[in-house]
């Protein structure tokens, strides 16, 4: 697979993270389900990896790839909180429907 | 050869990131989201970054896919239960979407990307490569990261703990 840098245009990498990341921003603004917000909130995140993967291989350093780690640390941090935190707003308010959840909202 | 894998991979990339978004059911997401993490692995291999491809797959589709999978099924959550939106919410964010898109990619158009040479290096993916960075350059972010997990995992276990009455 060395080709591939040369086949493809770092320009088309850009474009499809850029997409990956509307599409998740998209999910976060139309689903009122916590669950698939937190998701899409993942597929941002990967988006994001997706172009760090990308620079760091057409500059041939790898210092974008050790970044990539410290993303997916915190992704996995952050989903682990989350959904502890999705599991104690279902027991109390018996949905995930973030409606439901307005109690702080002005 | 290349080009059509990725132009496959990228396709797949896209279509399963738009079923996470507008399937009814949230087992259908979480499925459609490994399939999306399974493509972005491809492209991880497409680049040269063979380890990252490996740890994406074990620490996404295999870690936190599962933790997903369980809430889920815990929760009993599916089609009917799905909460619904009006149709002018949908669209509207629908067009927010796409008008950051827009202005992501006019900002693209408008910087100059710095002329890379293509490396001639092909290993910079392998695990002797990351991991010498890891443990010489970043070795204080890592050893960090080592308590992040930590409160993250009694943090969870605190939130997710059934309150005393």
């Amino acid at each position: 697979m060395e080709n591939t840098l040369q086949a493809v245009p770092q320009n088309w990498y850009l474009v499809l993270s850029t997409l990956l990341f509307c599409i998740g921003i998209m999910g976060v603004l139309f689903r009122r389900n916590a669950i698939i917000i937190l998701m899409c909130i993942e597929l941002m995140l990967n988006s994001v990896n997706l172009l760090l993967v990308s620079f760091s291989a057409y500059s041939g350093n790898s210092d974008g790839q050790v970044f990539v780690f410290f993303i997916m640390v915190v992704a996995a941090a952050e989903v682990a909180v989350g959904l502890a935190l999705m599991m104690s707003i279902y027991r109390n308010a018996a949905s995930t429907d973030i409606n439901v959840l307005n109690k702080l909202k002005w | 050869m290349s080009l059509y894998l990725f132009l496959t991979l990228a396709i797949l990339t896209i279509i399963s990131a738009l079923a996470v978004v507008f399937s009814k059911n949230p087992m259908y997401s979480v499925l459609w989201l490994i399939v999306c993490f399974f493509t972005i692995a491809g492209h991880y291999v497409l680049l040269n970054a063979q380890f990252l491809a490996i740890v994406h797959l074990i620490v996404y589709a295999g870690a936190i896919m599962v933790l997903f999978l369980f809430v889920v099924m815990l929760l009993n959550l599916n089609a009917d239960t799905e909460p619904h939106k009006s149709n002018l919410s949908k669209i509207a964010s629908a067009i927010a979407a796409g008008l950051f898109f827009v202005v992501l990619i006019a900002s693209m158009r408008a910087t100059e990307l710095g002329e890379f040479n293509l490396p001639n290096k092909t290993n910079i993916g392998f695990v002797e490569e990351v991991g010498k960075k890891l443990f010489t350059d970043f070795l204080l972010p890592f050893e960090i990261s080592s308590v992040l997990f930590l409160s993250a995992m009694i943090g969870s276990v605190l939130l997710a703990k059934k309150e005393k009455k």
